[in-house]
């Protein structure tokens, strides 16, 4: 039976991974293709690439990882991070990507998810959003969980499956960062309303939110950045740990 | 030299750069002229069957498919170019395929539950069935490779060298005389996969 998907997350930002992105300290580095081998090795199921590089004139920086990391590594990378239109796609895939993250570009522009799902299958579009409670709703956020959409999350998510996108990264904002579990209430609703992969992501902290994350049905995939970036858990360990847990892993 | 057919479906990166990581030789080209003096033949392929199969039918590569499947040139199809192998697919319809495999391509749906998602992606454990061939020389039972489809062979148990579980037996590695197929994506399938990959370059 398939299993559970571990995945670690790489923020790029001019060629090199931000090790962790809050506010306090000075945003620690390290060579992006050295960790995708690293994560590889100790038996991630995918990796996933986020491009915060801010200006235009980096991107082909951007394109160049990917390229490295592509040629050494032969499991699922996604990649996102500006992906706004066709071209964004071509151009990551070109570079060894194999599935791309929308999240913004798609809400200025829905069609977008169509557009790519119909050219490069449903596969390869993988819809990421960023979700926030707002009086008592679930709102879709933008701009790093910064700007409230208004747009509620739930409906959003149904049609960005309508529209074809072939998996789902929900990053509760609510619980990203605070280190204490998954939102599991917010998973539990999203599952029971779509049918694709549910890549769950924000607030792992220790193994047993795992443990838990992976009690909600129809979870696929748990996502975290820095707790494996700072070597808080290891991603062979973790998988070990969830194997023991019963749970069906890959190890 | 490995030939990677390149008839404008899906991405070859990592199919290249997989057999370049492994030390083989390898080309991506629609060019019949070059993909004639490659000793074996990978079709890869994602996106829907007929679709695929009416790109690959414009390549006018098909009668040269057959002349090398005749004469035993090994081919590998892979997750789309696997079920292209197949006799037809009843994809958003009724399509017919090569006929290199005989088995029909069916939608997963029809025979799994609806507990089960679809489409099947994952990483998923293989459990052998023809240990002697091979493709698999190097693979063992349990071994995990990563899958991405919707829709699978059936009517294929006696080419079935190994399948994987998920809700039904999904095939997902076929094999007739030298041609070979596999559902999964060994260029995404970690070691595991490279080990397919270079097995298929010592046949």
């Amino acid at each position: 039976m398939i299993t559970k998907r571990i995945i670690p997350c790489l923020d790029v930002r001019n060629g090199r991974v931000v090790k962790g992105t809050n506010f306090k300290g000075v945003a620690d580095v390290e060579d992006p293709v050295k960790l995708a081998k690293l994560y590889n090795k100790a038996g991630a199921d995918e990796l996933v690439f986020y491009d915060i590089t801010a200006s235009l004139e980096d991107r082909p920086l951007f394109t160049g990882i990917l390229k490295e990391v592509a040629k050494e590594i032969f499991i699922p990378l996604t990649v996102g991070g500006s992906i706004n239109t066709l071209n964004d796609f071509d151009r990551v895939l070109k570079a060894g990507a194999d599935k791309v993250s929308v999240n913004s570009g798609a809400i200025k522009n829905p069609n977008l998810i169509n557009e790519a799902a119909e050219k490069y299958g449903n596969q390869c579009v993988v819809l990421s959003v960023d979700v926030s409670r707002v009086n008592g709703e679930y709102h879709v956020f933008t701009k790093g969980g910064r700007e409230d959409t208004g747009i509620n999350a739930l409906d959003w998510i149904v049609e960005g499956e309508k529209r074809g996108a072939g998996e789902l990264v929900l990053n509760s904002i609510d619980t990203d960062g605070v280190k204490n579990g998954f939102d599991k209430e917010m998973l539990g609703v999203v599952a029971k309303l779509i049918s694709i992969p549910i890549i769950a992501s924000g607030g792992a902290g220790k193994m047993d939110d795992f443990v838990e994350l992976f009690k909600i049905k129809g979870v696929d995939a748990g996502l975290a950045a820095s707790i494996f970036h700072y070597k808080e858990i290891g991603v062979k360990e973790l998988k070990m740990y969830l194997k023991a847990q019963g749970i069906n892993i890959r190890v | 030299m490995i030939g990677i057919i390149d008839y404008g479906v899906g991405n070859l990166f990592s199919l290249k750069s997989s057999l370049d990581y492994l030390g083989l030789e390898s080309i991506v080209t629609n060019e019949e002229v070059v993909l004639k003096k490659a000793d074996r033949i990978i079709l890869p392929g994602v996106g829907a069957f007929k679709d695929a199969y009416d790109k690959l039918d414009k390549t006018g590569l098909i009668p040269m498919l057959d002349e090398m499947v005749k004469e035993g040139k090994p081919l590998l199809g892979i997750c789309l170019g696997m079920q292209l192998l197949f006799d037809k697919s009843y994809e958003y319809g009724e399509y017919i395929g090569l006929g290199y495999i005989s088995g029909d391509i069916i939608a997963m749906r029809d025979i799994i539950n609806d507990e089960l998602k679809v489409p099947h992606i994952g990483w998923n454990e293989l459990q052998i069935t023809d240990k002697s061939n091979p493709l698999i020389k190097y693979t063992n039972d349990g071994d995990f490779v990563y899958f991405v489809h919707s829709y699978m062979g059936h009517n294929c148990e006696e080419i079935l060298v190994a399948h994987t579980e998920y809700g039904a037996m999904v095939p997902a590695v076929v094999s007739v005389g030298n041609v070979y197929g596999c559902q999964f994506h060994p260029e995404k399938s970690g070691e595991v996969g490279l080990k397919i990959l270079k097995a298929f370059s010592e046949i």
